[in-house]
Order: structure tokens, then C-alpha cells, then sequence
């Protein structure tokens, strides 16, 4: 079995120095536009960031993997196009890619560019990821977080890329690159505007009962009690009513933390794992990076793996999530 | 409307079922469109939940056949989600049929690849954004695109312009805005997916969802989630047609009449009534329902205006 690679999230250089001086043995990011999936105020990388970042990294033997993974708008090719010259002028290692005619592009332009499929592109099976290989040579496929343990060591029998699986960090819910909710009521997605229910479409506002009601775009999304701590309102991490009852009807406020199975992403054929976050400051990273490369390391060694990154996770709960598919 | 525009006709499309409606139910709406509907193509087959298959799987031939029967051109939908052998089974099956007389629509891009080569259609849930995408797939042997439901009529027009393949739009019915491995029926119930009893059959149109302060918000359908607001584009039919965008998707519900939504978007295709006529009807057909077209003016999808 061969090591496992870490591939982990930086949206700026201070974070990017974080997760290399951690060990991190590859960053992935975007340019500071719509052409990646984390397009938030203040994050992301300028070109000369990016060319001093690539050197930093490269001295410690840390790869750079290029997000360019919203679908470019119809009309409007060139900023995603310049986004791939530049990122392969740059010296880049690889490119992560979700759009069918960007994908296209870029295998024809920079053949050998090394292409990965983003997770937004939500290739699920092995008649999709097989598309992929055989049309733009794809190298490593981001799978989706739908997927369960099993069903990725199934698809890893069936297919010859490499697999990376998210490990830790935010979880979508939804199919990723298959959910418009967020531009239902805020008008930006992550697949038009590469942003999921955004800081500008947020309001916090205190009802008549002393309760904070969390709103996107107009609707309520949450109400916290004053002992209760407040989160974010990402559409999907709601709480709704529906057939007379409230709940968190898609998903109760837990981040993913794989942890603990990594031997078995290992046995199932995985090749990165994969830490969600590019939103994060460089504290988080360095705590998560340097968490998961004694895991990672452990494991190697035939040591138990060991890590406690409770105090981190959102909404302070963790899950090993869709991997072990307890809501089945 | 300059004389060659008005001499493509327009093309109207019952969309799949994306519902669990009982069998009969089921057969009973497509034997009525094939009777009664001025539509011109028609799409049958399980696009949500493949554990629903089963339920269709009896009354598809005859359904397919009275269709035949009726001069419609049928398609064969298949799934968005491909998650298991056993539905990756189903869509290689769906793609292996060799029938002049039925299109086989994508929904994922798994059956788009197994298509190649043969006249195929590709569904709303493939993500088709930009005009290389369409490029690309139209040479792989789609004919016809619907579009995801995100189009601002800019990008319409901007895909439209020398499109190498029919373009789609969904133009009628709740918005499909999200499909997930769980399953929110059951969640909602209480109970897991592998032993949901089908409890998605109780909600024809999908299950209500409102916020906290009691606002109608979206619909739950299995492991679909949908827009609560319909999605009604008739103000804006001129417009698409200007662009050459003569495709026009309805998506079938239990609470209205689709023969009647279907006659009212060719009486205004036609130009024999006008836009706020047609949405008058559609809004009676539907009782106090809400509507939204926000996308097309690349406003919040939920605006309507």
C-alpha cells in the first residue's frame, strides 16, 4: 500500500505556509475570482501570489494543485481560459477541473498539464469517471461526498485513476455541482459564482422572543435560543418544518471527520485524502494539516492513529458522515 | 418575429414524471397526454430515486406504445444519481436499447458516454453552462439540451447563438434545484432510506417545506429537493423564442391539469393569446400557488416578476 497523499486548503499565502509547514504534501487553491468553487471576499491568490507561493512550496517538496472548478459562463469563456494559461505559465501541478468544455480546453492547450475532476463535476460512478480518463485524460478524480466506504472501494476495483476523498472539514449534503438551493434565494452558486449561500445574502436579527434568526436572501434559515451558539446559515445546515415538524431536515450541523477510518480509505483504494477549508485562517490549518500528517504517518509506522480535532469542527460535532452511511 | 424564426415550429416536451405517483396514476397521466396533449415529445422513465423503477417498469411498454400510437416522439429518461452497480445496470441497459422510435435522454454524464455516437438527448441535470460544453456534447451525438435551471437570458442567448444542437428550457413546473444520496422523505419520517416504505408516494407534488416562521420555502421529493414556487416562464416565451430557443420543457404535477398547461404555452407560442392570458390560466389551474422566474432575469431564482 502506498502512502497516502495530503492534499489541504489555502486561501491565502499565510494559510498556504501553514499547511507546507505542517506537511501538507500538496495545496490546493484558486485565483481570486468566480473561476474557482470558494470565491469569498478577501480569499484566493492574485498571479503573483501564486509565483511566490509555488516557489515556497516547491522547496519543501509541496505540490500545488490550481481550483478552477465553476462552470465558466456561456458568453464569457476567457477569465476560466486565462485562469488555465496562467496557472500552467506559473508552473502549477496540477489543474482541478469540473466544466466538460474547460476540461477540453485544457487538455488540448496543455496536454501535459497533469488535469484532476473537481467534486464539482460529481462523477459517481465508473461509466462517468471512466469518461473523464478516456476524453481528457484526467489523472485523479475528486469523488463525491455521497459516496459510502463501500461504494468507494467498489468504484476503485472498476476504475484505473487515482481517487481523492475529503477526510475533513464542511460536508455537502447534496450531489456537489447538482445544487442550485444557494442561487434560489441569493442568486450566486457554486457552480455559476463558486459561492455557497453567501456572507452578503447573511442577516442576524433578534426576534420578539430574545431569539437569534439566522436569514439567507429574506428566508429564514435559523433561530438560536441566547444559550445556544449561533452558526452560520448555509441553506442546507437549516432547520425547517416540514409535515408539522421541525428538524434540521437535511442535515444536522456536523463536519466531516474521517479520521478515524483512514486505514480503510486506504484499503479501499484511495490515493488523496483531502481536507475541506480553503475559508479557513492559518491556525485552523496548521492545527488539521499537522493532525492529519501524524495520522497519516502513524499509520505508515503501523501505529494507532490518533486525533482530536473536536475543538475545531463546526458546530463542535464530528462525523465519519456519508462514509459510513448511518442514515441508511 | 421575422419570417424564419416563426417557420421552426416550437417543440413542446412533457417532461418525466419526477414523482412517485402510484402506478396507475402513472400510466393513467401519460395514456391522458397521449390522448389529449398538444405536445410534441414526451419523456417517460425514473429520473430521482432508481428505487422506484420497479413501480413504472410494468406499464412502461404500454405506455410507450400508446404514445407510438399517438405520433409522439418518446424519450427514455434516465437517472441523475448513479451511485451503485445496480443503477449503473439500469442506465447501461437504457442506453443498449436499439429503437429508432425512442430517444434516450442523460441525466448524468456516465450515460452521455455510453450514448456516443447515436442521436441521444441530454437532460436538465447534466451541468451544460457554456457554449465548449455544448460543443463537446453535441459532437458526442446529443441533439437536443435542456438546460439547468440556473440560465440568466443572456446565457440563453449567448448558448443559442449558432447552437449545434436543439436547446430546452424548462419552462413550466417546480424547480429540480438539488439531488442528494439521502433521502429527505424518509429523514423526515423518521425513517432510513433502505426501509423508507416508499413514504415519498404520499406527497404527489412533494412535501411541503417552510421555514421556522412558517414561509412556504421548497419541496422534498425522496432524495430530490425542489423549488415550493412553480416555475412559470410565459411572460418570457417571446423572448426565448427571439433567441431560437423552440424547445420548451413542462415538468408534470398531480395538482394541475397538463393538458391544459400544455394547450395554454402552444395557444402562446402560437400567438393566440397573450402572456399575462397564459399565466392567468396556469395560476387558476393551480389554486393560491406560487411563482417564480427569477433565473431568466439573473435575479434570485425564487423572484418572480
Amino acid at each position: 500500500m502506498s502512502q497516502l497523499e495530503l492534499v489541504c486548503p489555502a486561501g491565502t499565502p499565510a494559510a498556504l505556509r501553514a499547511a507546507v509547514d505542517n506537511g501538507a504534501d500538496a495545496v490546493y487553491l484558486g485565483f481570486r475570482d468566480a473561476t474557482n468553487a470558494r470565491n469569498f471576499p478577501g480569499l484566493n491568490f492574485s498571479r503573483p501570489e501564486l509565483q511566490q507561493s509555488l516557489a515556497y512550496a516547491h522547496q519543501a517538496d509541496c505540490k500545488i494543485f490550481l481550483a478552477i472548478n465553476t462552470f465558466p459562463k456561456a458568453g464569457e469563456p476567457e477569465p476560466w481560459r486565462q485562469a488555465i494559461d496562467d496557472g500552467a505559465t506559473l508552473g502549477v501541478d496540477a489543474l482541478i477541473i469540473a466544466d466538460i468544455g474547460l476540461l477540453d480546453y485544457a487538455s488540448r492547450k496543455h496536454p501535459d498539464l497533469r488535469r484532476h475532476l473537481s467534486v464539482q463535476a460529481a462523477a459517481s460512478n465508473p461509466d462517468a469517471i471512466s469518461f473523464y480518463q478516456e476524453a481528457f485524460d484526467v489523472k485523479r478524480v475528486v469523488l463525491p461526498r455521497v459516496l459510502s466506504l463501500a461504494e468507494i472501494a467498489a468504484l476503485n476495483k472498476e476504475i484505473t485513476v487515482e481517487t481523492e476523498v475529503f477526510v475533513f472539514g464542511g460536508l455537502c449534503v447534496m450531489a456537489e455541482g447538482r445544487c442550485a438551493l444557494s442561487s434560489y434565494v441569493t442568486g450566486q452558486s457554486p457552480n455559476t459564482n463558486g459561492a455557497c449561500s453567501p456572507a452578503c445574502a447573511v442577516r442576524y436579527q433578534e426576534d420578539a422572543d430574545g431569539r437569534m434568526v439566522s436569514k439567507l436572501g429574506g428566508f429564514t434559515i435559523n433561530a438560536f435560543e441566547a444559550n445556544e451558539a449561533a452558526g452560520y446559515p448555509t441553506l442546507c445546515k437549516g432547520r425547517f418544518v416540514a409535515g408539522g415538524k421541525t428538524s434540521y431536515l437535511f442535515e444536522d450541523p456536523v463536519s466531516l471527520n474521517a479520521a478515524s477510518i483512514l486505514g480503510e480509505l486506504a484499503a479501499a483504494g484511495v490515493t488523496g485524502l483531502k481536507i475541506e477549508g480553503r475559508q479557513r485562517g492559518k491556525a485552523y490549518i496548521a492545527e488539521v494539516v499537522s493532525s492529519f500528517r501524524q495520522a497519516v504517518d502513524s499509520m505508515a509506522d503501523g501505529a494507532p492513529v490518533e486525533t482530536d480535532l473536536t475543538g475545531i469542527t463546526e458546530g463542535q460535532r464530528k462525523t465519519a458522515g456519508a462514509y459510513q452511511k448511518t442514515w441508511r | 418575429m421575422d419570417d424564419e424564426k416563426t417557420a421552426t415550429p416550437t417543440t413542446l416536451v412533457m417532461g418525466p414524471v419526477m414523482f412517485h405517483w402510484t402506478p396507475d396514476d402513472w400510466r393513467d397521466f401519460y395514456f391522458r397526454v397521449a390522448d389529449e396533449a398538444d405536445v410534441d415529445v414526451v419523456c417517460v422513465g425514473e429520473v430521482v430515486c432508481s428505487k422506484r423503477s420497479p413501480f413504472i417498469a410494468a406499464h412502461l411498454p404500454e405506455v410507450i406504445e400508446r404514445l407510438r400510437a399517438a405520433d409522439k416522439q418518446v424519450i427514455l429518461s434516465t437517472l441523475a444519481l448513479i451511485m451503485n452497480s445496480r443503477e449503473m445496470q439500469s442506465v447501461r441497459d437504457a442506453a443498449a436499447i436499439d429503437d429508432p422510435g425512442i430517444l434516450i435522454e442523460a441525466n448524468d454524464i456516465s450515460a452521455a458516454a455510453l450514448l456516443r455516437g447515436r442521436p441521444h438527448t441530454i437532460g436538465p441535470f447534466v451541468n451544460v453552462y457554456n457554449e465548449a460544453t455544448l460543443a463537446y456534447l453535441a459532437a458526442n451525438g446529443a441533439t437536443s439540451v435542456c438546460l439547468p435551471v440556473e440560465m440568466s437570458l443572456q446565457a440563453l442567448a449567448a448558448l443559442a447563438k449558432d447552437s449545434p444542437a436543439a436547446l430546452e428550457v424548462l419552462v413550466f413546473g417546480r424547480l429540480p434545484l438539488a439531488i442528494s444520496a439521502r433521502c429527505y422523505h424518509a429523514r423526515a419520517h423518521g425513517l432510513h432510506k433502505d426501509g423508507c416504505q416508499y413514504v415519498c408516494a404520499e406527497d404527489p407534488d412533494g412535501l411541503a417545506v417552510e421555514t421556522l416562521d412558517g414561509e412556504p420555502f421548497l419541496a422534498v421529493n425522496g432524495v430530490q429537493t425542489l423549488s415550493h414556487a412553480y416555475a412559470d416562464l410565459s411572460g418570457w416565451l417571446s423572448e426565448l423564442l427571439d433567441h431560437g430557443i423552440r424547445r420548451l420543457r413542462l415538468s408534470p404535477h398531480a395538482g394541475i391539469d397538463m393538458v391544459m398547461v400544455a394547450e395554454t404555452f402552444r395557444s402562446l407560442a402560437d400567438g393566440t393569446i397573450e402572456p399575462a392570458e397564459a399565466h392567468a390560466r396556469i395560476a387558476a389551474g393551480l389554486g393560491d400557488a406560487a411563482f417564480c422566474n427569477g433565473y431568466i432575469s439573473d435575479d434570485v431564482g425564487c423572484a418572480y416578476g
